[in-house]
């Protein structure tokens, strides 16, 4: 899972005119850029930013869902979750390792996001509260990060675009469970269906804000754009993302929590309401309602497991050692 | 219904050790700890799943595997003790595992000659995933054990906590012992040797010594359970008791 709202790139870059043409080319060729090519540092920058943003938020991202795995109400639904919850830790895994080619160790990333220096997703922010809230996040939140990371698969950087494929495919599988799973409910007991409705309801505008700000007022987007990081402007991607799921909530017999949404034939898309970027900001700026929660949880594991990693590290230390003076 | 009491506790016993696994997600020490514990877990709640489908069809009134997982109370769960001890520490985490696998594994390897043909599939896949586990949590305890001081402190600790949960997983109820008789699950007894084999050789490596317990813990066969059951039970089956009778 992960929000295309990039928060806070500084895309600034000092190499020469020449240098930068250069590169610009390979990028308009759809040249594959390795991590030991030569690259503008604004863009080694962005992409180190960005998908340590992305793998925090899978690592995040375990935690809403983790708080449901032993309260799932069926043994076939705790594996599923589970498993699950297990993929969003691959991910996560994936996506240091592509950061590290970048020359970030994956310490260094993981001491960022527990100080707060680095960001993640602001959909984690938000509290599951019910079982149906299972279903809602793969259905919309797991749905709105395939939207944004379909086009990843062609990212310019090979190790990310190549991280993506795997990635999506799984998230992808992701979207449908968590659809079957509000279908279910929405076709189970009225406590069920109320359930459903609940979450969607909860869940409909934090999903539209994992797009990012309008692009009128998307800072980053320009030059990411140029350089083949992104490929689709936020409001595209949100339109997608729309146009996609009215139907399928329709379809489920539940209602979108937005009085304004209507098809407009002439752009072929729906309208909506206006989305409360008040309260977007907020989130992002570290004020939503699990915020503090999420990083202490975060914390707390990795404080607490000090210890073992300490050892592991001494256990290997001596085996080497031991060996050395076997020889 | 010998054999599917007999089911039941050797289901109970996998799906409650999943449980307490899966509650570590999100949480592990590292990363890759985060993606090893619950595929451990998942193997065992695999393995309890099929079990309690068995045991549901052999009882023949119907019951699913959930009726069974879901609705029955703490006096009625059959698990051994050893698998209800809450986590603790990484070291119990792993101690626990390194227990119940270095048991389970000669446990599905006799038990690939099983009369019973859902058990010898079972067996089939079960001795694979338990080498696995005992390897992986083999690793963890030598490495705590002959890592730092600390570490080889909670290393310890955990066998003083633990060993006295041992002996029960050698014990068969007089359900078991029928089943065995019949010859659909092995005589839990005769795995003592291979499981001490297994145990000695880690433990020599983790410069652990194995205690002989002065008394040894048992009651799970019985229903009798630590308090701790009654909560994970409590936790694990608040949703499904809630809407009787929905799907999910």
């Amino acid at each position: 899972m992960y929000s295309q709202g990039l928060i806070g790139a500084d895309n600034r870059t000092e190499e020469t005119p020449e240098f930068l043409a250069r590169f610009q080319k390979r990028i308009d060729a759809e040249e594959k850029i390795e991590p030991k090519d030569e690259m503008p540092e604004g863009y080694r920058r962005t992409l180190v930013r960005q998908i340590g943003q992305h793998a925090h938020s899978e690592i995040v991202g375990m935690l809403p869902e983790g708080n449901w795995i032993t309260r799932a109400p069926s043994l076939r639904r705790k594996a599923a979750l589970l498993a699950k919850v297990q993929d969003e830790g691959g991910h996560g895994l994936y996506l240091y390792s592509a950061a590290e080619t970048l020359g970030v160790s994956r310490e260094e990333m993981t001491e960022e996001l527990l100080s707060g220096k680095a960001k993640y997703s602001s959909i984690f922010n938000y509290p599951t509260l019910s079982w149906a809230d299972m279903g809602t996040i793969g259905w919309l939140v797991d749905g709105a990060a395939i939207m944004n990371q379909i086009p990843l698969c062609r990212c310019s950087f090979g190790p990310y675009a190549r991280a993506m494929i795997r990635v999506c495919k799984e998230e992808s599988f992701h979207q449908r469970q968590g659809y079957e799973i509000v279908m279910t409910l929405a076709q189970g007991t009225p406590a069920q269906k109320a359930m459903a409705q609940d979450s969607l309801n909860r869940w409909w505008w934090p999903s539209l804000m994992m797009f990012g700000p309008h692009d009128a007022d998307s800072q980053h987007s320009d030059q990411s754009m140029a350089w083949k990081i992104k490929r689709f402007t936020n409001d595209e991607l949100r339109q997608k993302f729309i146009d996609a799921t009215v139907p399928q909530a329709e379809f489920l017999g539940l209602t979108i929590p937005d009085p304004d949404l209507k098809w407009n034939e002439e752009k072929g898309g729906y309208d909506h309401g206006p989305i409360d970027w008040d309260e977007f900001w907020r989130v992002v700026k570290g004020h939503g309602p699990m915020a503090k929660d999420r990083i202490k949880a975060r914390k707390k594991a990795w404080d607490d497991g000090a210890w073992v990693r300490e050892a592991a590290l001494a256990h290997a230390e001596k085996r080497r050692a031991r060996k050395i003076a076997a020889e | 219904m010998a054999v599917y009491d007999a089911l039941l506790e050797l289901a109970d016993d996998h799906l409650i050790l999943g449980h307490r696994l899966s509650e570590w997600c999100g949480h592990a020490p590292m990363l890759e700890e985060d993606l090893a514990m619950p595929n451990m877990g998942l193997d065992l709640i695999g393995t309890a799943r099929t079990l309690y489908d068995h045991a549901g069809k052999l009882e023949g009134k119907g019951r699913s595997e959930d009726d069974l997982a879901y609705l029955r109370d703490e006096r009625e769960y059959r698990n051994c003790l050893l698998v209800e001890r809450p986590n603790e520490d990484f070291a119990h985490t792993m101690l626990r595992q390194f227990y119940f696998a270095a048991f389970m594994r000669p446990f599905w390897l006799a038990a690939l000659n099983s009369t019973d043909v859902v058990v010898r599939g079972v067996a089939g896949k079960a001795e694979k995933e338990m080498a696995y586990h005992i390897r992986h949590a083999g690793e963890w305890v030598i490495r705590l054990g002959d890592g730092t001081e600390e570490s080889a402190a909670r290393m310890r600790d955990a066998v003083e906590a633990l060993h006295i949960y041992v002996d029960e997983l050698f014990d068969s109820s007089d359900d078991a012992r029928i089943a065995e008789a019949a010859g659909v699950l092995p005589r839990r007894a005769d795995l003592r040797g291979a499981w001490d084999r297994t145990v000695a050789e880690v433990f020599s490596e983790a410069l652990l010594e194995q205690p002989r317990a002065a008394y040894a813990q048992r009651g799970g066969r019985q229903g009798i359970h630590n308090e701790t059951l009654g909560h994970l039970l409590a936790e694990m089956q608040v949703i499904h008791r809630a809407h009787p009778g929905a799907r999910w």
